[in-house]
């Protein structure tokens, strides 16, 4: 394994020694020592990496990560996960707002709460939150899955396209065209898999499912109220 | 008020309800909802037309035109970036998406381009093979909407352009309707064909200076610190956006305009909302004056940019390149008189024409439809941009070695005088024959 110390070296150094593994992958397991909650580490990385951040992140945390598989064992600020396209980024703490935004594909796992703004714009990633996720989570969600195994806060799903959401908890408000859709079996059977991708011991058939009525897909005066 | 044959039978026309003011009240009565429109602004603003050069006489020794050389290089994001970007011209093409034009016309941008050795600009639909393939120097737009972002592609680029808000709406995202998204233009926005595609008005990501600070090396740190990183920011209140764009770390900054185009937005937006181009520049020269970052910060102004003159006048108050957007698309044939007939099916007119949101584009420009988009050749239309850029160059040339300099960077404030109070305040140049500024002490 490669340990890089933060405190010895800085960001620009981990994150240039990670992205030549994407020519030739000589090392494939990283651990990150004392990160103290330092903005934009292991982003943009481009190879099947295992990164170990043992500590505190700060801003966009595995931005744009592609194939590598990053663990955050404490806190991620704003933007963890941002435009992800493959692999796996998981958070052992709390993540501050805009988690997983715009990302396109992976898995986001928080294992504590995600603010504000979980899942804003998301084009096709999978996101699994074991606590609870803030206000106007999924906003304009394009593609992908959004589980909450927690409660949800105000205006969920508002400007919702075909992103998937499942909540366990309460949900404080819905969204603009956001409703309630029925559980089906393939529905359980989609969430029992995200479930188990995301190492989460929680039953399918607690949750509810939410979805675009998809009444404002295309511009109409008569849904100007809703607006 | 309009010329009319009535005014002879002594009728006469409302400066406040002309016909165009009543044509659109009825039109709000039929529909229920605003006009959505591309193309930029039409009504009569302060522009470079109200400025004049004094070119040399005895005060000032002019250089030979034909003979004496007159630089048109420049060098962009030069503060931070490992590989800044050098344009053989300063006048560059301005983002627009694919989506909003056909692949042919983002083809023929990036061919027109590269033979002027300058570079094009992505747009919200992400960086299509066609337009990477055909231009030497690409920029990539990385946009509210991120729709088609990957880092791939991030890397496949010559620049980065952060764009925070466009001359044409700033504040507002855009609108693309329906009727344009095809499967490959769906496919590339991940979202279903045919449903509206809105462009959102800010980052998702971000909420403030501070926030695009580190944005910003995030995206340095992906790049590894190679490319440029351009801020975009319409212009509204420039002089506090440059401001904090430098600070928050930009290579170039470009201000764009309130005559800058766009493909789709509300009519209200385009005319009501931002600053002309004109009285944007000084705001920015000012700003990064006072920082001590002018020259250093590359500025690229657009909105409204027409001919060389226009291009040297941007550089006398402080550019150090411009970006043009419709003019460019008038050059590969948009709005072109040989559709006039077809123009005139679709309830329009040749030079009139902006509905780009329709899709039905006779030019073959801004619309997906492939039989119409056969109609531009991206070769031929490619050559018509080049042609047309190589004029603007010449022109500028043409109008600063009359003024004695050797470079077109060299042009200043004192080479030119306004023709009307309003310019020379906004430019803040003095009104021709005066020293007088005004809002300044004389």
């Amino acid at each position: 394994m490669k340990s890089i110390n933060l405190a010895e070296k800085t960001v620009r150094d981990l994150n240039q020694a990670l992205h030549e593994q994407a020519v030739e992958c000589t090392e494939r397991e990283w651990e990150v020592l004392e990160p103290k909650g330092q903005h934009n580490l292991a982003c943009g990385l481009d190879q099947n990496l295992s990164v170990d951040i043992k500590g505190h992140a700060g801003y966009f945390c595995a931005g744009m990560n592609k194939k590598a598989h990053v663990t955050v064992h404490g806190n991620a600020g704003q933007g963890v996960a941002e435009n992800m396209m493959s692999g796996t980024v998981r958070v052992k703490g709390d993540a501050s707002q805009a988690a997983g935004a715009t990302a396109h594909g992976g898995l986001l796992v928080i294992e504590g709460n995600a603010g504000a703004r979980c899942g804003i714009s998301m084009k096709g990633v999978d996101i699994v939150v074991k606590g609870n996720v803030g206000h106007m989570s999924c906003f304009m969600g394009q593609a992908g899955s959004l589980v909450v195994c927690g409660d949800a806060g105000d205006a969920l799903g508002d400007s919702l396209y075909e992103v998937h959401i499942y909540v366990k908890g309460s949900v404080k408000s819905l969204g603009a065209d956001c409703v309630e859709k029925e559980m089906r079996d393939e529905h359980i059977e989609e969430l029992t898999a995200l479930l188990n991708r995301a190492g989460v011991d929680e039953d399918p058939a607690q949750f509810k499912r939410y979805g675009s009525a998809r009444g404002l897909y295309n511009f109409k005066v008569d849904n100007a109220s809703a607006y | 008020m309009s010329e009319d044959i009535n005014v002879k039978d002594g009728l006469r026309e409302s400066a406040t309800f002309d016909r165009t003011t009543m044509a659109e009240i009825r039109r709000a009565a039929d529909t229920g909802i605003y006009d959505i429109r591309g193309f930029g602004a039409k009504r009569k603003l302060p522009h470079f037309d109200d400025l004049l050069f004094l070119g040399a006489s005895m005060s000032r020794y002019p250089l030979e035109g034909y003979r004496e050389k007159c630089n048109t290089s420049v060098t962009l994001g030069t503060r931070f970036a490992k590989k800044p970007i050098v344009l053989d011209i300063p006048v560059t093409i301005a983002g627009m998406s694919f989506g909003a034009l056909s692949a042919n016309a983002k083809e023929a941008l990036g061919r027109g381009a590269s033979l002027m050795g300058t570079s094009t600009t992505t747009g919200d639909g992400g960086m299509t093979p066609e337009e990477r393939g055909q231009s030497s120097k690409l920029v990539y737009q990385y946009l509210p909407s991120r729709y088609g972002m990957n880092p791939d592609d991030l890397r496949k680029a010559d620049a980065i352009e952060v764009v925070l808000g466009q001359g044409a709406k700033p504040g507002g995202g855009g609108m693309l309707l329906g009727q344009k998204i095809t499967d490959r233009v769906a496919q590339m926005r991940t979202l279903p064909k045919g449903v509206d595609q809105r462009s959102a008005c800010r980052h998702p990501d971000w909420t403030g200076p501070d926030d695009l600070a580190i944005k910003i090396q995030e995206l340095r740190e992906i790049t590894d610190w190679q490319v440029p990183i351009y801020i975009k920011v319409g212009a509204t209140r420039t002089y506090y956006d440059v401001k904090l764009a430098v600070k928050a770390g930009a290579d170039v900054i470009v201000v764009d305009g309130m005559q800058g185009g766009t493909a789709a937005t509300q009519d209200v937006f385009i005319e009501h909302v931002g600053i002309p181009t004109l009285a944007a520049i000084p705001q920015a020269v000012q700003a990064l004056q006072e920082m001590g970052m002018h020259r250093k910060v590359q500025l690229i102004v657009s909105g409204g940019i027409r001919n060389g003159a226009d291009v040297a006048k941007c550089m006398a108050l402080g550019a150090d390149a411009v970006a043009i957007g419709t003019a460019a698309l008038v050059a590969l044939g948009c709005n072109h008189p040989m559709y006039d007939e077809e123009f005139k099916k679709i309830g329009s007119a040749a030079g009139f024409y902006d509905d780009y949101h329709e899709g039905k584009d006779p030019a073959g420009i801004s619309t997906q439809d492939p039989e119409l988009m056969k109609r531009l050749d991206p070769v031929v239309a490619g050559r018509k941009l080049a042609n047309y850029l190589n004029v603007l160059t010449l022109e500028a040339q043409t109008l600063a070695r009359a003024c004695g300099k050797n470079d077109l960077r060299n042009l200043e404030p004192e080479d030119l005088v306004a023709l009307t109070v309003e310019s020379a305040a906004m430019a803040r140049v003095p009104l021709a024959g005066t020293t007088w500024i005004p809002g300044q002490q004389f």
